[in-house]
């Protein structure tokens, strides 16, 4: 700061022709606000404060579109490789397979993971779920494990039946509870049971002693135990599942360090050793290969060590015909190969449309903007009526029309163009589509192509003319090149909304007129394949955003106009 | 007066073009209504030839051109009367009003008024060749709306014009799908449905949309074009995809809505349409009020500021009143947006929200009945109305703003 404010009137302070005065006066330095402070500051802190205001008034909406829209998509994306569901249902079995070399089928020890993995499955009902899934990949997986499942409580029955019978008590849950549980565990259980059995019982605590000695045995039970909690169940009342007695049998052959057990439990554990001791354990492989001899197929093993990880290719291989192979991706058989031909079609179809909208959209264009305004606002009321009328009244229009006894072939027998047996198949095939579409989205190529041509003057055409020029040449080098535009945006958007169309080719296009969309909803809705539906939207999302970045740059996403 | 020489000409004209036209495009009507009326293409074709000639003749010699129209299209009337009973009179009469309008349109030469005296003749062609060519595409654009109106007046279940519909018979129409329209609990329960979900749904976009709006117009906004990337994709990302990603995230919110917020099923059901619905119909109103904005004087909250109005009241005694046709076409926007859509809520709601067009969409998919078409009628009357509605606020707009003298 220099003495600044020291001049010919000797004031001190601020006055409000400081910043005037220092602007007039020879001294080098900032140049200030009328305040006093540099302007350079104040103007930035002004700059600020605008800057924050305006973001304040979009904060919200953009938080509510984030939320609402982005999140979503987000999520779907993440949907179509996302697959924990093999390695959350199969967590021993996966472990295992990981370093299996695929040359022939695993042995018992990969049998008896699986046997405990799909025990836990079945109990808590996602079996079938992780079948589905895995049938996507390879065919008949879904019915392998639902028949499975209902067969592997035969592994440890018989080691439960022996128990029984040499002593009634391991028939009811409390005791392999009592035995399993910490004492602290036990008697909140016991609390809830005098309480009503209200809710769901405490959090299961294994007992530490039994822990260490028997740990698989443990790791089970308390995958039994939180079911039962969350069911809202007693674990003093439910059965405790089969496959717990078979790892039970298991772990306790042989020498088992019993020092530091309590009396009762030794007891326990040493009258389960001599009942199990001359019981050979059930063969988990043999119960599976009588359920389905499909477990001996090395492709069954394949397709679940390849899915194992927890986000997988799988499903965008499988959206554009490919799979997984031995040596990497490969393409699917001939016969299977429906996606990539699908989005061809949708591309070829969207193209298809847009060339009509375009042949159609602009002598109509022309013809408004070459109008007087009267007679121009009249005639774009038949543009924009056909905009603002629902997308559905318009579709159900255009199946009465098109239908084999509809109005348009009854008009053309009628007349006589065609006769009675000949009428023409308008509908439920490609042809229906592009009408239909055609006729629906034409209203957005005639919107921008009428707003680009309202823009060149009339003048150039009479100026070409005056020079010599036919009408067609002043069409061609003068008017056409100034129209591109128009049509670039106009071409753009009908094909962006074209490529995404569902409910028209759903409703006039049968089999043979259908998009890439209607696939993804049948597999939202009908196949539940929902990974694949992420998948295929995912690629769809990608075509469309490509053409989304062209249009900014024709067009500029601000100079979007709606109705003229 | 005609000079000798005119009269040359016309004479001319009268045999060389007009004669030959008219009974061209008599024979072309006449082979389409001979068709019609089971007479054969022969006698249609050559019958209409002459007629056509016949009249042309007699209309440019010795009838004005009023007097003739009427005339001709009476007369021909009077035949179609005889032949076919009323929807003959009406046949004849469309047929005899064509044909002299086409007689007296060559004759003298009407067809040469949109071109340049100088045009040859290849150009008129041409010039009237584009001018059809336009008519058929207007009527392609607008002839599938029209034509379901008087068939969903239809006394049978068909989708066609009956033959009593055609001959005009009144019990041929009725009223009874728009009877069955508003009495059907199938479709009174999805019509309520539409009326709860739209009217919220647009209440959210407007309000929040044209806060933002008014946020992205200011001079300076940092990262103003992501912004508007991401305000505006819920308009261009295709809806089956929106309605794809919201399927997954929509059942999860409803699922923690139910279990946290303790709303029940049902409206948990409606706040994920209605949150859908107004994400689907931000964009429009960012679009149009940013539009009503960029003409905006900027300079007018400024003077209110001056006058020491604080900034609520100048948004709302000052910007307000000047940006609200904007905000009304917006919000009509996502209105209808909301009203018509029906992936989304395919996708997102339970059967208990059943809108509108859902109840047609299972309509046409599944068994179509005839209702639709009443339904769809009633939807054309909307969207008249909201056209106009929309239309009449542009030109306010513009007037406020000085951009026409209309």
């Amino acid at each position: 700061m220099t003495d600044a404010t020291s001049g010919p009137d000797n004031l001190s302070g601020v006055t409000p022709d400081t910043g005037l005065k220092i602007g007039q006066s020879e001294a080098s330095g900032p140049v200030l606000a009328a305040d006093g402070t540099p302007l350079k500051s104040s103007l930035n802190r002004a700059l600020r404060r605008q800057k924050i205001r305006a973001l304040l008034l979009i904060a919200p909406l953009l938080f509510f579109i984030m939320i609402t829209f982005i999140l979503p998509i987000g999520q779907m994306l993440f949907r179509s490789v996302e697959n924990q569901i093999v390695s959350d249902t199969l967590p021993r079995t996966t472990q295992i397979l990981a370093e299996w070399d695929g040359q022939e089928v695993p042995g018992v020890p990969t049998f008896e993971a699986l046997a405990r993995d799909l025990a836990v499955a079945v109990e808590n009902k996602n079996h079938t779920r992780l079948g589905s899934r895995l049938n996507y990949e390879t065919t008949g997986i879904s019915s392998l494990f639902r028949k499975t499942g209902r067969s592997v409580d035969e592994v440890g029955e018989s080691m439960f039946d022996a128990l029984e019978e040499a002593d009634p008590a391991w028939d009811e849950p409390a005791t392999m509870a009592q035995l399993m549980g910490s004492d602290g565990w036990n008697a909140s259980v016991a609390q809830w049971i005098t309480d009503g059995e209200d809710g769901m019982i405490p959090v299961f605590e294994p007992r530490e002693s039994i822990a260490s000695l028997l740990p698989d045995t443990t790791d089970l039970y308390a995958s039994y135990a939180e079911l039962v909690r969350t069911d809202e169940d007693n674990p003093y009342d439910e059965d405790v599942w089969p496959i717990v007695f078979h790892v039970f049998a298991q772990e306790i052959r042989g020498d088992l360090d019993l020092t530091g057990l309590e009396t009762d439990q030794v007891a326990r554990l040493e009258q389960a050793q001599t009942v199990l001791a001359d019981l050979s354990p059930t063969d988990p492989e043999t119960v599976f290969l009588e359920a389905d001899e499909d477990w001996g197929d090395i492709e069954v093993w394949t397709t679940i060590q390849t899915y194992s990880p927890a986000f997988t290719a799988g499903y965008f291989l499988n959206s554009v015909d490919m799979q997984t192979g031995v040596d990497g991706p490969e393409w699917r058989d001939e016969s299977q190969q429906i996606y990539l031909k699908l989005f061809w079609r949708t591309m070829v179809m969207s193209l298809t449309i847009t060339i009509s909208c375009i042949a159609l959209g602009y002598p109509i264009a022309w013809l408004l903007a070459n109008l007087p305004a009267s007679k121009a606002n009249l005639l774009m009321i038949l543009v924009l009526l056909p905009f603002w009328t629902s997308l559905l009244v318009r579709t159900s229009a255009w199946k009465v029309l098109l239908q084999n006894q509809g109005v348009i072939n009854e008009l053309l027998v009628w007349i006589g163009i065609v006769n009675d047996d000949g009428r023409l198949a308008l509908i439920n095939n490609a042809t229906g589509t592009v009408i239909a579409m055609t006729h629906i989205l034409l209203p957005f190529m005639i919107l921008p192509l009428y707003s680009v041509m309202k823009t060149i003057p009339p003048s150039y055409l009479r100026a070409a003319k005056s020079l010599g020029a036919t009408n067609f040449t002043a069409f061609r080098r003068v008017y056409f090149p100034q129209s591109v535009p128009g049509i670039g945006a106009g071409s753009i958007l009908v094909f962006i909304l074209s490529i995404g169309y569902y409910i028209t080719p759903e409703i006039v296009g049968g089999t043979s007129g259908v998009f890439i969309s209607n696939r993804i909803a049948y597999h939202i809705s009908t196949s539940l394949n929902w990974g694949l539906a992420a998948a295929l939207g995912s690629i769809l999302l990608a075509i469309v955003l490509i053409f989304y970045w062209m249009y900014d740059r024709i067009v500029g996403i601000d100079n979007v106009k709606l109705g003229g | 007066m005609m000079t000798a020489a005119d009269k040359a000409a016309a004479k001319d004209n009268l045999f060389n073009l007009a004669i030959p036209l008219t009974a061209a495009f008599g024979s072309v009507i006449g082979l389409l209504g001979g068709q019609a009326a089971g007479l054969g293409p022969w006698v249609g074709l050559i019958g209409g030839a002459v007629l056509g000639a016949v009249m042309c003749f007699v209309l440019a010699r010795y009838v004005p051109k009023r007097a003739g129209r009427w005339g001709s299209a009476g007369l021909i009337g009077v035949i179609g009367l005889l032949m076919g009973g009323i929807s003959g009179l009406i046949a004849g009469a469309i047929c005899g009003a064509l044909l002299s309008w086409f007689a007296y349109w060559i004759h003298h030469d009407t067809y040469r008024k949109g071109v340049p005296a100088y045009a040859t003749s290849g150009q008129v062609l041409w010039h009237n060749a584009f001018l059809f060519i336009c008519g058929f595409i207007f009527f392609f654009l607008i002839a599938p709306i029209v034509t379901i109106i008087p068939l969903s007046f239809n006394a049978e279940n068909f989708f066609t014009f009956t033959p009593g519909m055609l001959a005009l018979e009144a019990d041929a129409f009725s009223l009874k799908h728009y009877r069955d329209f508003f009495t059907n609990e199938a479709w009174i329960r999805p019509l309520k449905n539409s009326l709860i979900i739209a009217p919220f749904a647009t209440i959210i976009s407007v309000s929040l949309g044209t806060l933002a709006a008014i946020g992205l117009s200011q001079s300076h906004v940092p990262f103003r074009r992501g912004i508007m990337a991401i305000l505006i994709s819920p308009m261009i990302v295709p809806l089956i995809i929106s309605a794809t990603g919201m399927f997954f995230f929509y059942s999860q919110l409803g699922l923690w809505m139910e279990a946290n917020l303790g709303i029940s099923r049902s409206i948990a059901g409606y706040i994920k349409v209605i949150l859908a619905h107004a994400a689907l119909g931000i964009p429009f109103v960012i679009i149009t009020v940013t539009a009503t904005l960029v003409g905006f004087d900027q300079s007018l909250t400024r003077a209110a500021a001056n006058m020491g109005a604080n900034p609520t009241t100048t948004f709302f005694r000052v910007q307000m009143p000047l940006i609200l046709p904007g905000v009304i076409s917006g919000g009509l926007f996502a209105f209808i947006t909301s009203f018509d859509e029906v992936v989304v809520v395919l996708f997102v709601g339970a059967a208990a929200q059943k809108t509108l067009p859902w109840q047609m969409f299972t309509g046409l998919r599944e068994q179509i009945s005839p209702t639709i078409l009443a339904v769809a009628t009633v939807l054309v009357g909307v969207s008249i109305i909201l056209l106009t509605v929309v239309e009449l606020l542009r030109r306010r707009s513009e007037r406020l703003r000085g951009m026409s003298p209309g």
